[in-house]
């Protein structure tokens, strides 16, 4: 698609769209959100940067296959669930430090399970739809 | 008392798919990893079947929320013995499909594939919540569709879609049934769903409920009207792939009835009658199509349908004869129909085809292998004393002892020598008859191969073999623990007093 | 509102079946996407509805009070939706290559006749 307005606007949008879907993540657990929506929203981030300037430049952007976030996501949330094991706990009981950190707010395993699930969801929505629209873009 | 050995098999599923996916492009580390990864799942499934089998029930409260409102995982000696055969049959075709599997396959994603689905089947097993069984059921499906189509032609993807959509009608139907049993209980956990289920009093509406799930597993378990699709599907992907869906794939429909049939739908004589008329037919329809296939795995699936109509007629019984009976089956099952499509993959990598007319002269070039084959193929038949005939004659005998079930015994008569027949004629035409002429120049792609890639595609098969011959000969270990089993299923009090962890009054 | 969903339901249902019995390849997708709509809406009617009253605990309080919806078919429905979202995703990229290897969008033209009967 050649249009300077979308080109320049998802110029600025893209670290806009990501910086609010972390701020979705983060929300998550006792709010609406966390890691899926805030997965799908950063994937939407790309996906308006590849409209705007072809697929091989939001490749270049990215440098490595999004396909490659898929085991890294995984492996965060297989670990956050075995983390209560080690503690005794039946598998998936949510841990949590005492302390909130600033910003972030409380820390605990639903969040790094939150974080997996994030990089899971960018990874297979970025993989599925640059391979559908390879022919298309 | 909660248990986290429970999770364990599930767990290390997924860690060996994790850690296959970061050697993406490797093949020959994938392989390592996958072949140690099955070995240790089938330890950790052992460890747990002889947990399982000394305290009755283990469970675990997923995340530490309390059933019924938490997610529960629950093995009980049934779930532990699927996952065991599971593990056996994991490992066999994992070993074989190192070699079975070329290497373009494999680059694509086959082994993280692998570990996912036997991950699915493993948590359908040991889950003890019907949503998370529909979940576990959408990670079984997901990742077949992915091998059926994995790197496939024209055939290979026909059949895939074929497969697709049946599966998903199924799961859609699956997932309708879930949603008007929440509508009807409020509450998804399979042992508080058993006790709220009871005290229904709009009968009516529990049966419909009962059908819709009979509907979803049925399909996927390929009863009468609802198997076309296996068939059509189930001989076009590689031999190793079709090995762990006609092992495993239908029987965890069939357990999934089971579960159900036992613990929320308990069958009235409706219920019984139905189940009773659909194994009849099962059993006639898939023998007489067995009959009229001349290719080898296209017969295979025939049979698998047929076969599925012992289980679903002694779930139809519903004595706890029957049930052992039907426990027993599904044991000889899974190993046996596992080996029988890892032997045809052997078989086509010998002669290049599949089609029995084309096929001859095995005995006469492979006089051991063919032995080893034999005992496989007779198992399957039940030629005493061979895996299959003990389960048989306990659902005989109970078929006799219920009224009305006259026909259904007929059927597994009819069914039984219909299989001895089309195995029987295969082995004639296989193993004895002389090679047809102008098939003479086809190239033999196994006796070339190294000597470790030829014992790797054999090793699975004598194991399997082996544990065939173990069921056939200490028929009364297997025995013992199929009637412990159907005494669990039906006696769900102490299930559902482990899972809720308090006493219950039945009414 | 009961009402209104019932028909939706049953509309949907209906129109699923009926695009699943064509013969085209995208109608039997689009038959498959309506299907799971359908089993959505159920789950979601059938939790029961419950108007305005989301189930998050405010700020300072420590457990819901009053009347709340149910978070159960929510969750569900959520589940149920990533499952097919995955599903259909996979669907769109099997049928777009049997097209490519096909070249048509009718399901009879499946059947090759296996060459190895």
């Amino acid at each position: 698609m050649k249009s300077v307005i979308l080109r320049t606007a998802s110029n600025y949008l893209l670290p806009l769209l990501l910086l609010f879907s972390v701020f979705i993540l983060l929300r998550g657990h006792y709010n609406p959100g966390g890691g899926f929506v805030g997965g799908l929203i950063a994937s939407i981030a790309f996906m308006l940067h590849a409209f705007a300037n072809q697929l091989e430049n939001t490749r270049k952007l990215l440098r490595y296959p999004p396909g490659a976030l898929i085991p890294v996501g995984l492996a965060v949330s297989l670990l956050s669930g075995l983390a209560p094991v080690f503690a005794g706990q039946p598998f998936m009981t949510a841990l949590w430090f005492s302390a909130p950190v600033p910003i972030i707010g409380l820390v605990g395993t639903p969040l790094f399970f939150d974080i997996g699930v994030y990089f899971v969801v960018i990874g297979i929505t970025l993989t599925i739809l640059f391979n559908i629209s390879e022919n298309i873009l | 008392m909660t248990d986290n050995y429970i999770i364990l098999p599930i767990i290390a599923h997924l860690a060996i798919a994790v850690l296959l996916i970061f050697f993406w492009r490797k093949v020959q580390i994938q392989r390592y990893i996958s072949v140690l990864g099955s070995l240790l799942v089938l330890g950790l499934s052992i460890g747990l079947f002889i947990k399982t089998w000394r305290t009755g029930y283990l469970t675990m409260q997923a995340g530490n929320w309390q059933a019924p409102f938490g997610i529960t995982f629950v093995s009980d000696v049934f779930s532990s013995t699927m996952v065991l055969l599971a593990g056996m049959a994991g490992l066999a075709v994992c070993i074989f499909s190192s070699v079975g599997i070329s290497r373009h396959r494999i680059q694509y994603g086959y082994f993280p594939i692998f570990h996912f689905l036997l991950l699915g089947l493993n948590g359908a097993f040991l889950t003890g919540d019907i949503f998370n069984l529909y979940v576990w059921f959408e990670v079984i499906i997901i990742s077949s569709f992915v091998l059926m189509t994995l790197g496939g032609k024209k055939p290979q993807i026909e059949g895939g879609i074929k497969y697709v959509t049946l599966n998903l009608l199924a799961s859609v139907m699956f997932l309708t049934a879930v949603a008007i049993l929440y509508g009807l209980t409020g509450s998804l956990n399979m042992a508080d769903l058993s006790l709220k289920m009871a005290e229904i009093d709009n009968r009516g509406l529990v049966n419909v409920t009962g059908l819709l799930f009979f509907l979803g597993f049925g399909i996927k378990s390929a009863v009468f009207p609802l198997y076309f699709w296996l068939p059509s599907s189930y001989h076009t992907p590689p031999s190793a792939i079709a090995a762990i869906f006609g092992g495993l794939l239908t029987k965890v429909g069939v357990y999934a009835l089971l579960r159900v049939f036992t613990l929320i739908f308990i069958p009235d004589e409706f219920t019984s009658t139905m189940l009773m008329a659909v194994a009849t037919l099962t059993l006639l329809t898939g023998a007489f199509g067995a009959v009229i296939k001349r290719n080898m795995r296209m017969m295979f699936s025939y049979l698998i349908v047929c076969h599925i109509g012992y289980l679903i007629g002694g779930l139809g019984m519903y004595t706890q004869a029957a049930l052992a009976g039907v426990i027993f089956y599904l044991i000889h099952d899974i190993i046996v129909k596992t080996n029988l499509f890892l032997v045809s993959g052997i078989i086509y990598k010998i002669r290049g085809t599949m089609n029995m007319d084309k096929l001859g002269g095995l005995y006469a070039d492979y006089p051991k292998l063919s032995f080893l084959m034999a005992i496989v193929f007779f198992s399957l038949v039940g030629i005493p004393p061979l895996s299959g005939f003990w389960p048989k004659i306990y659902l005989f005998q109970e078929g006799l002892a219920t009224p009305n079930a006259w026909y259904l015994v007929v059927a597994m008569i009819i069914a039984s020598f219909v299989t001895l027949y089309v195995i029987a004629k295969m082995w004639a035409d296989v193993f004895w008859k002389d090679r047809p002429a102008e098939e003479a120049a086809t190239e033999d792609d196994f006796a070339p191969m190294k000597r470790y890639h030829r014992a790797v595609l054999i090793i699975p098969v004598v194991m399997l073999a082996i544990a065939s011959l173990y069921i056939g000969f200490c028929a009364e270990h297997i025995a013992t623990l199929s009637q412990r089993i159907a005494a669990d299923l039906k006696d769900t009090a102490p299930y559902i007093k482990a899972v809720l962890g308090r006493e219950i009054i039945k009414p | 509102m009961e009402l209104l969903l019932i028909i939706l339901i049953g509309i949907l249902y209906a129109t699923g079946i009926y695009m699943m019995l064509r013969r085209s390849m995208v109608k039997l997708l689009i038959g498959l996407i309506l299907l799971g709509n359908g089993a959505n809406m159920l789950i979601f009617l059938l939790g029961g509805i419950t108007k305005g009253k989301p189930p998050i605990i405010g700020e300072g309080e420590k457990i819901l009070s009053g009347l709340y919806a149910d978070p159960i078919p929510q969750s569900l429905i959520l589940t149920a939706i990533v499952i097919s979202f995955g599903l259909q995703s996979f669907a769109i990229v099997l049928l777009k290559r049997v097209y490519v290897l096909i070249q048509t969008d009718d399901l009879n033209d499946l059947n090759t006749p296996d060459t190895d009967i």
